[in-house]
Parts: structure tokens; sequence; C-alpha cells
């Protein structure tokens, strides 16, 4: 078959399994007379044939069977659909389906512009849920733009969401297909859509319209004014107009782009009263043929009303079904989006939850009545619990500016390593390695006249100086040392911070760390992909997704210091309660709803399971590099005090308290998954081998365990491997 | 090969031992691959191509496993192919060939000639292969055995 694309004409009713029901739709409409923008369809076919050319299908069946679906987090979903993404990306097409795909579509389109758009497979209750999730792209010009876009359309089956989605109506991703429609591009310059049948109100219909392309009511970017029309009588019972008339889409030789509406047409509403009672009727006539109540796309182009799409009515735009995940992939945000979300955090969140943090720093716990104390305690409670909140709501849906970033870094370099992006956000500002650069300077000094520390101890004021330099440490970090050592050498002593840098200073000085990323090479690669006239667009993604990696590591200690003024106080009050006298009812009351940090003495409480020992685990490739090191399993921050160099750092996530000993790890494996999470942005930016993802990590690895990390891999090995 | 169904013999055809072993190894994707320590043998499934010439059996494994210890001991090591599919049948219609001989390391040029031979038949494998974690070893044979017809045998010298 070198015919890939089928017309319109060849498409009957029996064909929905393998041309969807987009194609389906379209080309029953052309038959019943009605006006639709020319296309041909690629059918599910091409699409197992490309995924069936060079083992395709079983490298997406490598990268699904790589961690149970139902224990991914939604970054790692995320990061499977990234993967599969850049498969899609690279894998070339089967050169006879190429062939033909660039006959037809140059014979059918010429150079285009073409709109290229997903038809998916499934029935139309889950197709028009589907809807949101699956690639459309528009304005595609040149027949290997086309290709590309097809590409893009196909991966699209496997993003994140639409994985989510499928698993959750019990769909088998590995079965799933796709068919693509490829159309002459309809640039009208009034668009909308149409209720046949409000769902709310069956006598009645609903007209939605905006100046300029579709797309944008679609997707909800340019408020349209809204009719409603009583069906029986043709009346037009109300007319919304929206709150301004302000941009339109147009269409542009790279794609679209939104403009500002002349001032005469922004007091114009886009359609007259008979205008609305046209849209109205080309509904009526299509849920006549449909023989159901239809969800019309429209638009008018010159005197000519071209029907873009017709669905039988559901639920329009689906809501990701119930999964907490669905949560955090529903946050999918546009540039725009996210460069308010930065102003706010940059501007607004970051300055107060630094002045918060100093405010709770200067209160002088000791000098508060027990009483006092008790109410401190659930203030600060309160105040954590709102930064939280804030962390939640604010700081994790940035995470996806680097994600954003990601996927159009990939979308134009197309490079073997589909996270070689985030060797152009490392940056080096941020302040958790600015704390272990802090560190290492302290730790030389150590390095360099040893009996400082035992002078110290011994309150020798030869040692003053090197005591302000701690003190100035632990004002400017935070005293995130309080739980080295357990809860009782809280409150500004210096030893847990003292034994680190002993420790630190055990191993010889060197610059080993800080990957120092050359990415000026990517950097031109990177801008070189764009034309001329887009390399603005294309460094103000750069930005902010710098600025969303420096955020991701950032946040954590920003938090982290309004957390520690919480735990002061918390501790403060068992200190007292342990003391005894004073008022302790009042102490004890809201302390009992206080978690009790784990004492944690480095043994294992739960113990491994006797005869089932790990070998090989999987996880994700966070961190390329490969070590080798006895594990240190950290089960809270009290167990790093016990951490030495050269160990491999084995915990459930990296958090802001730990990473000052990421430097002296060999490698890190962390039960939490994800290949941008904390963790592994901090082990990419010093260069150390890193896996996460790993569910069994804390559970089945002992501390002394030898391992080995490949962090290209992805795979733990633990022990001899002795026979 | 997937020989023929339950209640057959092999066709009165059935092709030559060095036409069989060939079918074999180039329609087979995965071998066992034996190796030892201390005189304690070890097996292990392995995605396995053919080299150059039947005479060299390629496959990858990552640095940090058992097999690449043991090889990094002791080269010899002993590969089965089979065509076996799990059915009562394969006692009579499946053949099996094991090859005896020497791994070695690839590394520089001959190391990815080898790979670009490898992922031509594991295309999947791509990621896995190119990692530079991951060992790829050539297996110079020295002969197979080749078992056919439940227990006719025969073995294929590939050096006099």
């Amino acid at each position: 078959m070198n015919r890939p694309l089928l017309a319109p004409q060849a498409i009957g009713p029996g064909d929905r399994p393998r041309v969807g029901g987009k194609a389906l739709r379209l080309a029953e409409l052309l038959r019943a007379g009605f006006r639709v923008p020319d296309f041909l369809c690629l059918p599910a076919e091409a699409y197992r044939r490309f995924c069936a050319f060079r083992g395709l299908a079983e490298r997406i069946r490598l990268e699904l069977a790589r961690k149970d679906f139902s224990e991914m987090r939604w970054e790692e979903l995320w990061d499977c659909a990234t993967r599969i993404r850049s498969l899609f990306l690279r894998h070339p097409f089967p050169p006879e389906l190429a062939a033909g795909l660039r006959e037809g579509l140059a014979r059918r389109f010429g150079e285009g512009p073409v709109a290229v758009r997903s038809s998916a497979l499934e029935e139309d209750a889950a197709e028009a849920s589907f809807a949101g999730l699956h690639a459309s792209f528009v304005q595609v010009s040149g027949v290997e733009e086309m290709l590309a876009r097809i590409r893009l359309v196909w991966a699209s089956l496997w993003s994140d969401a639409a994985l989510l989605y499928r698993r959750e109506l019990g769909l088998d991703p590995e079965r799933s297909a796709m068919a693509v429609v490829v159309q002459e591009m309809a640039v009208g310059e009034v668009s909308g859509i149409c209720f046949s049948r409000n769902p709310a109100a069956p006598s009645q219909a609903v007209v939605e319209a905006a100046w300029g392309l579709n797309e944008a009511v679609v997707d909800g970017t340019v408020a349209p004014d809204r009719w409603i029309v009583d069906r029986g009588a043709r009346r037009i019972l109300e007319h919304q107009p929206p709150p301004e008339r302000r941009r339109r889409l147009v269409a542009d030789p790279g794609g679209t782009r939104f403009e500002e509406l002349p001032e005469a047409l922004s007091h114009t509403p886009p359609l007259s009263a008979a205008e609305v009672l046209v849209v109205v009727e080309l509904a009526r006539r299509a849920e006549e043929h449909f023989g159901a109540p239809q969800d019309l796309e429209w638009t008018r182009r010159g005197g000519e009303w071209l029907l873009l799409q017709s669905r039988p009515t559901t639920a329009r735009r689906g809501d990701v079904g119930q999964d907490g995940r669905s949560w955090y992939l529903g946050l999918r945000r546009s540039f725009a989006n996210l460069q308010e979300l930065r102003a706010k955090i940059e501007g607004q969140r970051i300055p107060e939850a630094e002045r918060t943090a100093a405010e709770l720093a200067a209160v002088d716990l000791a000098r508060l009545s027990d009483a006092e104390l008790a109410s401190e305690i659930a203030r600060r409670r309160t105040i954590h619990r709102r930064w939280q909140e804030i962390y939640r709501a604010e700081f994790i849906p940035f995470a996806h500016g680097m994600r954003l970033f990601g996927e159009v870094y990939n979308e134009r370099l197309k490079p073997t390593d589909p996270y070689e992006f985030t060797t152009l956000l490392r940056r080096g500002g941020l302040l958790s390695l600015e704390r272990n650069r802090a560190l290492e300077r302290l730790a030389a000094i150590l390095r360099e006249r040893p009996e400082l520390a035992a002078r110290l101890d011994a309150g020798d004021g030869a040692a003053e100086d090197f005591r302000r330099e701690l003190e100035a440490f632990l004002l400017r970090f935070g005293d995130f040392t309080c739980e080295l050592g357990g809860r009782a050498l809280c409150a500004g002593a210096l030893q847990p911070l003292v034994r680190l840098l002993r420790e630190m200073a055990r191993r010889p000085e060197a610059p080993r760390r800080e990957a120092a990323a050359d990415a000026s090479g990517l950097e031109e690669a990177f801008f070189a992909s764009f034309p001329e006239e887009r390399r603005g667009e294309a460094a103000a993604l750069l930005d902010l997704a710098r600025a969303s990696w420096r955020l991701r590591d950032d946040d954590n200690l920003h938090v982290g210091r309004i957390e520690a003024r919480l735990r002061e106080a918390e501790a403060e009050g068992r200190r007292r309660l342990a003391a005894g006298g004073g008022d302790p009812a009042a102490l004890q009351g809201v302390l009992a709803a206080a978690v009790e940090p784990k004492a944690g003495d480095g043994s294992d409480e739960e113990g491994p399971e006797l005869f089932l020992h790990p070998r090989q685990l999987r996880g994700q490739p966070a961190g390329p590099g490969f070590a080798r090191g006895p594990a240190r399993v950290i089960r809270s921050p009290g167990e790093l005090e016990r951490f030495a160099a050269g160990e491999v750092l084995v915990c459930d996530a990296v958090d802001p308290r730990m990473t000052h000993v990421v430097p002296l790890a060999a490698a890190i494996v962390e039960r939490r998954g994800g290949m941008l999470i904390h963790g592994a942005i901090i082990a990419r930016e010093y260069g150390i081998p890193c896996v996460t993802g790993v569910p069994e990590a804390v559970r089945r690895i002992r501390t002394g365990d030898p391992l080995a990390v490949d962090g290209y891999l992805g795979i733990v090995t633990v022990g001899e491997g002795d026979l | 090969m997937n020989g023929s169904s339950a209640c057959f013999p092999p066709p009165r055809d059935a092709p030559g031992d060095r036409e069989l072993l060939r079918r074999l190894l180039e329609s087979e994707r995965f071998a066992v691959l034996a190796t030892g320590r201390e005189g304690q043998p070890y097996a292990n499934l392995v995605a396995f191509a053919p080299g150059e010439s039947l005479a060299t059996l390629l496959f990858l494994t990552p640095r940090a496993t058992r097999k690449y210890e043991n090889l990094r001991r002791d080269p010899r090591v002993a590969l089965l192919v089979a065509d076996s599919r799990n059915r009562a049948a394969d006692l009579a219609a499946a053949a099996a060939a094991t090859g005896i001989g020497e791994a070695r390391e690839l590394s520089g040029t001959a190391r990815e000639e080898a790979l670009t031979r490898f992922l031509a038949r594991h295309p999947e494998l791509e990621e896995f292969a190119r990692a530079p974690t991951c060992a790829a070893f050539a297996v110079g044979i020295r002969r197979y055995i080749l078992v056919r017809r439940f227990q006719e045998v025969m073995e294929i010298a590939l050096e006099p």
C-alpha cells in the first residue's frame, strides 16, 4: 500500500475503527452537502506501520514497563510521556510510508497551509474528553512540517494526561492507535461553536462567536459573545457580550498569533442577529443528519459558512477523572500564564516568605510564658500550613515552566537525551548550592586548622573568629543542622554543624563537583532552530524555564525556613514539658497535634524480609553517571549525622535539610520518582549519578549494602553478586 | 523456525544442519548465557545477535552484573539458542544449538560495528546499548552442538 492517505469519498460508515470519529463525521458532513474544508485522513494503520518499524512499539512497551503505572507520581507520568514523545520525534518514518505521504500531501495541499488534527478511535463519549488531550496544529506549511506535525499528533496519544485518562477508562495504551486528519486551513474572520441543544435547556440552542480563528474560542483564550436562541421560534432570547473584546487570533506564516482588535470591531458583536440564526440553522441540520444533538465548530470566511467539526453533545472538555494526579496534570499552563505566576512568586511570595521567616526568627521563645509559647506554636502551625498551600497551588505548578521549555527544546532539536535541556537551565544560582559552597569554605578552614574544632568545644578564645563564621552561616541559611544530631542539640548549638564540617574536611579539597555545564553550544543551537523573528520568544521561554528550575529547588528552602521555625517552637515546648513545672496543660494540648520527628538511630526498624534480597532495582535515570559505594539509608534528617563521604544516599526524597550531604555522596537513590524533582536537580548540578523512583529503595536496601548506581540506565545493583 | 503442529513430525525436507543453525541464530532473539565462577555455574537470558559470521555471537550487559563479573574472571562461556515454545511437541519439533567459546568485551570501532549489527536485530534496545555503562561482548564460537528430533545431536566445528 503506498497510498496511505484516504480521501473523504473513500471513507465509509464502517471505517470508524481506522479513521476515528472526527474524520468519519467530516466525511459524512461532506456527503450530506455541508461545506467542510477539504481534508485527507491518515488512518490508524499508518500509525501502526510507524510503530512496527524498527521496534518503536517495543520501545514504548519498555518505557511503560519501567514501573507499575499505579505507582507513578504525576511527575513520573510526565517523564514517561516525555521519553515516549522523544521517541516519536526521533523515530524515522518507514521510507515507503514517507514517500506515500509526501506525494499525497503535496499533490492535494501543495505547500499548505493546513491544519493537522488528531482523530481518536475511541467511542464518542470518551472522544469528547480526549479532544483536549490530543494535539492539534493549525497553519502548518510545507510537506516536511506536515510530517513533523503528524508525528506530534501521534505522540500525543501518549501525553501524560492521555495516558492517565486511558487507564482510568480501562483502555490498554498498548493497543491504542490514532488516525490523523490533514485539512485545508480555513481562515475565517469570525468563528465559534454552537450547541444545537443547550444541555441545560433543550428547547434552546447556544451560539458562541469571536473575531478571528476558531481555536481561541475552543480553548477559551478569547472570551466570546454568547447568544441563547429559542429553537422552535428561531428567536434570540438573550445576547451576552464578553466583558471586553480585546484581541483576536489570526493566521501567521509561522502559525497563529493574537492581535489587538481594531477599535471599530471591539465595539461590534461578531455576528448579527440574522447570522446567529444562520449558525443555529447549520446546527439544526447537522442534528437532523446525525440524529442527535450536536456540538459544532464553525467559521465564516467571506460570505461562506464552513463547518469545522460536528460531534454529539456530551461533556465537552473532559475533566480528567478523579485520580489525584490529574490535578497536577491539569495544571498545564500557557506561557503567558506561567509568566504571571512567576511575577507573583518572585515579586510577592518569596519576599513575603523571607519576611515571615525573619519575623518568626526574631521572636525570643525563651522569654515567652508557657501559655504564650503554646499560642506561638499554634500561630506558626497556621502560617506553615498556609505556606504549604501556596507551595502546592503556586510553586509546584510553576515547575511546568521548565517542562514547557523541555517540550519546545525537544521538538526543535530532537536530542538523544530527552533531558539534555536541563543542561541549559543549570546556572549554579541555586540557594542550596550557595549554602553548600559556604559549607565547603568552612570545611576548608577546618582542613587547614583541624585543632579549631576541639578549641571550639573547649570554649577557647582562639577559635572565636571561627565561631563567628559558623554563626553567620546559621543566620544566613537557617539552622538546618538543628535536626542533625537530634532535637537535644537544637537552639543554636554548633556541634552538629562542626561535626558535618569535620566530615567534609576529611576528604581532600577538590573542585570536583558542581558540574560546570558548558551550555553555550546547546544554547546557540536552540536559538538557531528558530527563525530570526521568533528568537525573542525563545529567549523569554528560556528565561522563564531558568526561573522555574531555580524555584524548583529554592522553594523547598523558602518553605523549609518557615517550617524550621515551627519545629523550633515545638522543640522548645517539648523541652519545657520534659523539664516539668510551669503550665503543662496548654503545651500538652498544642504539642499533641505535632508530628514528632522520628528519632532515627540509623538501624532498620522494620527490617527487610529475611529471604528476599534485592539485586537490581529499577528507577528513572535522573542523573547520568555511574558510581559504587556503601548504602546509607536515611529515614530522618537526624540520621544524616552519620553520613560519610563516598556513601550512597538512599532516602525517600532529598529534602532541603539533606542537600548539604549531597556533595559528599557517591550517588543518590530516591523512592520518590521524577527526572526534575529536587534531588534530581541537585544531583545534576553536582554531576552525581542519581536514580529516582525506586519504590523499594528505603525498604529493601540496608545501610552498608554495597551499591552500584547506574544513572544512565536507572538501575541500582545491590550486593556483591556472590554465587 | 516455529516447528509444525503437534500431530506431525518435522517435514521430510527439513533443512540441513548448517542451514538449521543459521536459521536458528537469525530468527531467535534470546539466548541462555552460561558463565561460571570458581566452579559454580551461572545461567541467564540475554538478547543476542549473530556477528559478521556464525562464528561470532554478540550480546550486551551492564557492567554491574554477575555475568559481567564472571566474564571478567573467566571468559569461557556457553550460549544456548532454542526455538522451543513450551509445548509438548517441542520435543520432536524444536531445535536447539549450544555454542561454546570465549567472550571478549569490545571497544572502539569494533564495539560500534557490533552495536550497529546488534541494534538492527534489537532496535528497541538502543537506549540500553548506547549507555556508557553497557558492555558489548563478542563470543568467538569454537563449535556448536545442534540438537533436533529429540536426541539427534550434531557438532559443527568452526575451527579445524
